[in-house]
């Protein structure tokens, strides 16, 4: 293997690549070779470092410089100070990284510190399309250890063992799943991997097949061999093209190394795997119309039971797993389970992925140990609320989930923890709220996706999300009355416990924890036709301050449909309410700040 | 059928020939595909494309006629592979060396070369079919129509017992009814050779037993088939012919033979729903009730004997068939009174072993398969189990035989005729309703692209199409689902009549007519031809 | 078998049965809307819950199995209120046309609303608002009164497999059609009315040429008159016509039936049907009685035997009439005639 002095580490993750990082390859790779430092210096495109919020990200090593922002004319500077001269640029580091003069290395980093990385563990770090890099960081020594050593029985009971459960959302323990469709009479049985993310700025999965596809490939194979399942499906949205791209060159070389296909390592034991891509329907990430979307079926969810393990694709006995939950087996195979059950809280092992957003300063990837406090996650790894705004509340698991408040900020997170908070882990979005938004907006919103995205398959979610989402417009809108909370809320709960899968039963959640912990908000918008965050626009009021206004005209002339009177420098502008629509742009306008929002 | 209908759910091979299933059983086609969604492979031999050939796993298109090579080549194939079924063989057959010997003359190379199709296909439907845990043949017309009609029939039960494909459940050997109540017609001794329950006319026994039951004396010569009166009444030997529900100027061959026939008969009884074509010809018209206006049975293609129920009154004067007969017989001094059907069923058992425990109360719900010789007895869900009627199963040595007619510069094409998914045999019935009338409006031949285009014919353009026996006119559907030296038509429409054209040659043994092959020739129309047609047209008569 | 508690009460069933088959065994009657035996479980209108101790929500009746000590209540205060407000979101988005509904008293929204006390629905939001497809010329689709059970479409692909109709679009926009949205007559449909014949409410309906009121029929049970399978089917009747027809579960059919058999019965009505005897005088067919037809018949046939002998006579007895009639068709030839010139069209 060749050495070299360093290594520069480029993210190839989507956030970076949408914002240029192709392009700062090019130039690193064609200033390398001017200085003539190719035998020197290697250049990696790694996947996700997870601080989105900070890309183009490159780090370099053996320093752990991170550089932030990372601009095509930047490169230049990095290649001829710090790679040619030994010279940490310092201004193009991620601002963070220089406390009191002193360069940190990535690992200082706030946004790191309080990281364990399992599942990320090669993101950033390796290059995901190159196996060889994979197998140098112990990759398919666990896939090896399994078909070597080990019973399938012995497996399922290390997984068992471990604590390991679902990271999709559902949070069912992963080993029993095994054992289940393990103990699955049929001629024939199949390994799938969910890769269908679909909650509005989540992309845990996505990182992970970016950054590491192999490991989901081997955590595959190892769950054939235990179930006893020779073909293996991979269901990833189109959306990902790279993501999708790299998995195949990860297949096709792990084909080429004999890792996939007849006899690896030369055992009984075959396995293949393909992959099927999905046209984006957020209900294909449903166990069961991931499986119906696979088959070519309407991606519609079947009922349960039959559970997937004894019925799954072709009516085959089918192990269903999410790519984060594989993404952790290799690990726990090779470092055993005791040591991941030594990671997180009393009944949920390990570490879990968030993607983290909304009004947070380090929006991104973050992987942290079970049991974690919010408050960490979102005041210290999340670098808290920009603008110094009042944090209001944190929404986890997607339009599935719900939201918490501040009071609750101290829990750990954990499955148990967030169920009982009227939330859920779901599949690791985190969206932060502050003091500018208004929750019942936030409720409309989620609302309006999972109306959006109902498959229309049962009668619940198809009519029933629809009316919610008709009363929650008429609320903001300022139409509400106190019947219509009352209908709202027996419906959310008829939804919840009358729909047929889990899109759902949870799409009321946001309505109902939002009426849990924010009620006011509701009787503000419906009593005093009011809302109390200023968001929504039919209860608000444009107002000029008489004594303010300096009669300059400029408010009548932007407004769009002439509701400003009054009279250029002798009388003072006024608005007619009954025709404004209340669109701000008079508010914008004013230079002497003589307009209120109310 | 040897076997149910549902026991298709549960078969692994399904052969499909000689049958377009989904338009003429069109809920046993369904049966079929349904089987196929459960993981059941098909394999279908047929002249065209049709629709089930989509869901099959082989698909071989044949020349029209030539379905014993098509079996013997697939026999062969079996043979040779080591695939056939020696115990069933051994056990339950005879007569094996001499097909084998036969066999070994039809390479799948030849048997290809006789239907025009590709050797490869033949081995692997042998194959697919010799292999199968549970294999079944479901054939029609397509097989029986023909002048060898009989040796494709006991061809394919060579395949079939070659196999051991049959007498189990879910294997077998499945005739398709065409009619409602043809199973019944047989089952009842409508034939000129039985008895009811196909007891012959000829043997003593019986003869003596029906004199008895009927307390009359009765004729042990055996009658004539439809074609032989045809041919008789052609020639002035049937003076007196009574035709109860049947159309032959439409359904039978050579329709201006029928019609001589007709014309010749110095009284003919028509006796029908409608003012049929071959009712024009009638000294008597008796206006029947059609089969809402009824009680009795009709037996099914799977020997299901089920009720048929009156649910509204004979419209004017018409009257149920039975009590026709019954007050004929009744005037011609026959003095048997039957209150309803009910009655003529007890009768029926008493002299039908094979119905002997059929009764109304018995069938009421789901009907009774027969065989069904007593009270107590379930009834029969498939045939051959253990043991064939004969004791061991015969194999016959049966080579190829042409059809009478073939292609030749004159007549350069080869008709094949069928049935379409709206209409229903001559249209009686089906002709009334507007719908069906609107979907399937007339007569059509079918042509592949490059025959129309060799004879300058477009699609939706009138042709002429003659054969040796008579001429029509015809709209052309131009279609790739078709060989290009073969043409299909319907035959259920009267005018622009298939049968005008159809060969009356008959199979020696069943005199069974080939309606399924004929040498015929398209020409395009003269503009006056055209024209004359345009003002028919313009008439109402066309369109 | 195993032992379960419904509604308060032990009952045993078989351990492969379903709660809704549990329960009809018991007499205990649930609402479905998509369930059919014959169909893989759908578990789409969720009008069948019921209430299961111990399980985080209600289960579908219809596609839940029992298991061994299951203790479940089919109409409780909470199975009740669902139920209801599943009615309510029904009806939120249906026309309230009942009225003139054609499907009127044989409509499961309408029995089940009715059971329900459901009037109108409570959230006065859009209705869904398609034009109706009458491009077939058998039945018509009007989408604005589809409850979305999937049973039509199950139909066509699961047990008729033609694959005409599907579901498209999706949520809220979900509605049934043929492909690409081209309408019935651009569809590979062939028009065995198999989904008509299961839609539970008005969505799909058969073009009935005449007008009547479910309540006012009769069904009559009866075996198809078409082809040789033996279709088992129910004849509507009104004041002595037929007005529809629906496929029975006959071991041959399973509730299927063609086109022909759905469609195809108006000819028994038709005005060109034979009503009386005819009797051809110089070459015209004349009204006669049966007296006048039989007596000639009687005359020809005697004098025919007579002069030429039996042989000279024929019959050609019907593959369409029953095994009755060509009972004594063949003795009328045999036993009264005296010749076994008798045959039919078997090779036809």
């Amino acid at each position: 293997m060749e050495l070299y002095r360093s290594h520069v580490l480029i993210c190839g993750g989507t956030g970076c690549t949408s914002s240029g990082s192709k392009n700062i390859e090019e130039v690193f790779r064609a200033e390398l070779s001017k200085y003539n430092l190719t035998n020197e210096v290697k250049l990696v495109r790694t996947g996700c470092f997870g601080l989105c919020e900070a890309g183009p990200i490159v780090i370099i090593y053996p320093e752990g410089a991170f550089y932030s922002h990372v601009k095509v004319k930047d490169v230049t500077r990095i290649t001829e100070e710090h790679l040619l001269k030994g010279r940490i640029v310092t201004d193009l580091l991620f601002k963070e990284s220089v406390v009191d003069s002193k360069v940190r290395s990535i690992n200082e980093v706030d946004f790191y510190k309080k990281q364990q990385r399992v599942a990320l563990r090669n993101c950033g770090v390796i290059n995901p399309e190159d196996i060889t890099e994979y197998i140098a960081f112990d990759g398919y020594r666990a896939l090896g250890k399994v078909l070597t050593e080990l019973q399938p029985e012995d497996v399922i009971e290390i997984v068992k063992k471990s604590g390991l459960r679902g990271r999709g959302g559902g949070g069912f323990p992963t080993g029993l799943k095994w054992e289940f469709t393990y103990r699955a009479q049929g001629d024939q049985k199949y390994v799938a991997c969910n890769a269908d993310e679909g909650d509005p700025g989540a992309f845990m999965d996505r990182s992970v097949l970016e950054g590491d596809p192999h490991a989901v490939i081997e955590a595959m194979a190892i769950a054939g061999y235990a179930v006893g399942a020779d073909q293996g499906y991979i269901y990833v949205r189109a959306e990902y093209p790279i993501a999708v791209h790299r998995l195949q060159i990860a297949i096709d070389q792990a084909k080429e190394y004999g890792l996939l296909g007849k006899n690896i390592f030369g055992t009984e034991f075959s396995f293949d795997l393909e992959i099927r891509l999905g046209a984006g329907a957020f209900v294909c990430g449903e166990e069961t119309a991931l499986l119906n979307s696979i088959e070519g079926k309407r991606g519609m969810p079947r009922p349960r039971p039959p559970f997937p393990a004894v019925k799954g694709l072709w009516q085959k006995p089918t192990l269903l797993n999410n790519v984060e939950t594989y993404a952790n087996i290799p690990q726990i195979i090779l470092k055993g389970p005791e040591w991941f059950a030594g990671i997180g809280t009393e009944k949920s092992k390990g570490t879990k992925v968030f993607a983290l957003g909304g009004k947070i300063n380090n929006t991104g990837l973050l992987e942290i140990p079970m049991g974690t406090t919010l408050r960490e996650v979102i005041f210290e790894v999340g670098g808290g609320i920009p603008d110094g705004k009042a944090f209001k509340a944190v929404q986890t698991g997607g339009p599935s989930g719900g939201c918490i408040t501040a009071d609750y900020l101290d829990t750990p997170i954990d499955y148990d923890n967030l169920i009982a908070l009227g939330s859920m882990m779901g599949s690791g979005g985190m969206i932060v709220m502050d003091e500018d938004n208004c929750m019942v907006d936030i409720a409309r919103f989620f609302l309006d996706f999972t109306v959006d995205e109902s498959c229309g398959k049962c009668t619940p979610c198809r009519e029933g999300t629809k009316r919610m989402l008709e009363i929650l417009e008429k609320i903001t809108e300022g139409k509400g009355t106190p019947a219509d909370i009352e209908k709202l809320e027996s419906l959310a709960n008829t939804i919840k416990s009358s729909s047929l899968c889990g899109l759902g039963q949870t799409a009321p959640n946001p309505v109902l924890s939002t009426l849990r912990y924010f009620r006011n908000e509701y009787d503000a918008h419906v009593h005093e036709k009011r809302c109390p965050a200023g968001v929504c626009q039919a209860l608000l009021s444009y107002l000029i301050i008489p004594e303010a206004c300096k009669k300059c005209g400029i408010c009548a002339n932007k407004c769009p449909v002439g509701c400003i009177d009054g009279v250029k420098g002798k009388e003072a502008y006024k608005i007619r309410q009954e025709q404004c629509i209340k669109c701000g742009a008079c508010m914008e306008a004013c230079p002497f700040k003589a307009i209120e929002r109310k | 059928m040897t076997n149910s209908i549902n026991e298709v759910l549960d078969t692994n091979v399904i052969f499909v020939t000689g049958s377009n299933t989904t338009e003429s059983h069109p809920v046993i086609g369904a049966k079929i595909r349904q089987a196929v969604q459960r993981g059941a492979k098909l394999i279908v031999a047929e002249p065209r494309k049709i629709d089930l050939a989509k869901d099959a796993e082989v698909f071989i298109q044949i020349k029209p006629g030539t379905n014993v090579a098509l079996f013997n080549g697939m026999m062969h194939v079996i043979l040779e592979e080591g695939l056939h079924n020696k115990d069933f063989i051994a056990e339950r057959t005879e007569n094996f060396e001499a097909l084998e010997k036969m066999l070994k003359a039809y390479t799948p190379e030849r048997a290809a070369e006789i239907c025009e199709v590709d050797a490869e296909d033949i081995r692997r439907a042998a194959r697919l079919y010799a292999q199968a845990d549970k294999a079944s043949i479901f054939y029609c017309m397509g097989i029986t129509q023909h002048t060898n009609g009989v040796n494709n029939v006991m061809s394919i039960s060579n395949l079939a017992m070659l196999c051991g494909q049959i007498g189990r459940e879910s294997t077998g050997v499945n005739p398709l009814r065409g009619q409602n109540n043809v199973q019944g017609a047989c089952d009842m001794g409508a034939l000129p050779n039985v008895y009811p329950g196909y007891q012959p006319v000829n043997k003593p026994e019986i003869t003596e037993k029906f004199e008895k039951a009927w307390g009359t004396g009765l004729s042990e010569k055996p009658g004539l088939t439809v074609s032989e009166i045809m041919n008789a009444a052609g020639h002035g030997d049937i003076k007196f012919l009574y035709i109860m529900g049947e159309n032959p100027m439409v359904s039978d061959p050579d329709t201006t033979h029928v019609k001589h026939a007709l014309e010749h008969t110095e009284f003919l009884v028509v006796q029908d729903i409608f003012m049929t074509e071959t009712a024009q010809f009638a000294h008597v018209v008796l206006p029947a009730a059609a089969f809402a206006e009824k009680d009795g049975t009709f037996s099914n293609t799977e020997r299901r004997v089920q009720r048929v129920r009156k649910a509204v009154e004979p419209v004017g004067h018409a009257k149920p068939d039975w009590k026709i007969l019954m007050e004929l017989m009744n005037h011609l001094g026959y003095q048997k009174m039957y209150r309803h059907p009910e009655e003529i069923m007890e009768e029926i058992a008493s002299v039908t072993p094979s119905y002997g425990g059929i009764t109304y109360e018995r069938i009421d719900e789901k009907g009774i398969q027969w065989p069904c010789p007593t009270p107590d007895h379930p009834g029969t869900k498939f045939l051959h189990k253990g043991s064939f009627a004969r004791g061991k199963g015969q194999f016959m040595s049966l080579e190829h035989k042409p059809s009478a007619e073939e292609v030749d510069p004159d007549y350069p094409l080869l008709l094949t005729t069928g049935r379409i998914l709206y209409h229903y045999h001559t249209r009686t019935m089906t002709g009334k309703v507007d719908g069906l009338n609107r979907i399937a409006p007339e007569s059509f031949i079918e042509i592949h692209p490059h025959t129309a285009a060799g004879l300058k014919i477009q699609n939706g353009e009138y042709v002429r199409v003659s054969s040796r026996r008579g001429s029509i006119v015809t709209k052309v559907k131009v279609v790739d689902t078709i060989e290009k030296k073969v043409v299909f038509m319907p035959f259920h429409y009267a005018i622009g009549a298939a049968n005008m054209l159809t060969n009356t040659a008959l199979d020696p043994t069943c005199k069974t007519p080939e309606l399924k092959v004929c040498a015929v020739v398209v020409e395009k129309l003269s503009q006056t031809e055209l024209d004359s047609l345009r003002s028919y047209a313009a008439a109402g008569f066309i369109g | 078998m195993i032992t379960i508690t419904i509604n308060d009460q032990k009952v045993q069933v078989e351990n492969s049965s379903t709660i809704l088959q549990a329960a009809e065994q018991l007499g205990i009657r649930i609402p479905t809307f998509c369930h059919d035996k014959r169909l893989v479980p759908h578990g789409a209108c969720r009008i069948c819950v019921v209430e299961v101790e111990g399980a985080r929500n209600l289960m579908t009746a219809c596609t839940t199995p029992v298991a061994e000590g299951m203790v479940l209540y089919t109409d409780s205060d909470k199975v009740a209120k669902t139920r209801k407000e599943i009615l309510e979101l029904m009806i939120e988005n249906h026309p309230l046309d009942c009225l003139t509904c054609e499907k009127a008293g044989d409509c499961k929204l309408q029995d089940y609303c009715y059971q329900y006390d459901v009037k109108e629905g409570p959230f006065h939001g859009v209705k869904k608002s398609y034009k109706v497809d009458d491009t077939n010329l058998f039945y018509t689709n009007n989408q604005n009164k589809c409850i979305l059970c999937g049973k039509c479409v199950r139909v066509c692909n699961e047990l008729q497999c033609t694959g005409a109709i599907g579901q498209f679009e999706r949520g809220f926009d979900t509605h049934v059609g043929a492909p690409f949205d081209k309408g019935m007559e651009h569809s590979n449909c062939v028009s065995c009315g198999n989904c008509v014949s299961v839609c539970p409410v008005g969505a799909l309906m058969p073009k009935s040429k005449e007008r009547f009121r479910y309540w006012e029929t009769q069904k009559v049970r009866t075996t198809c008159s078409y082809c040789g399978v033996g279709c088992q089917m129910d004849l509507v009747v009104k004041d002595n016509k037929i007005v529809d027809v629906k496929p029975a579960e006959g071991p041959a059919n399973d509730g299927l039936l063609c086109v022909k058999g759905k469609f195809g019965y108006n000819f028994v009505n038709h005005p060109d049907r034979l009503k009386t005897p005819l009797i051809k005088k110089n070459g015209r067919f004349k009204e006669a009685t049966w007296d006048e037809a039989y007596a000639l018949i009687v005359d020809k046939i005697k004098n025919t035997k007579d002069r030429y002998g039996a042989d000279a006579l024929a019959g050609l007895s019907s593959a369409r009439c029953t095994n009755e009639e060509n009972y004594l068709m063949q003795k009328l030839f045999r036993a009264v005639i005296g010749t076994n010139n008798i045959d039919h069209c078997a090779r036809l």
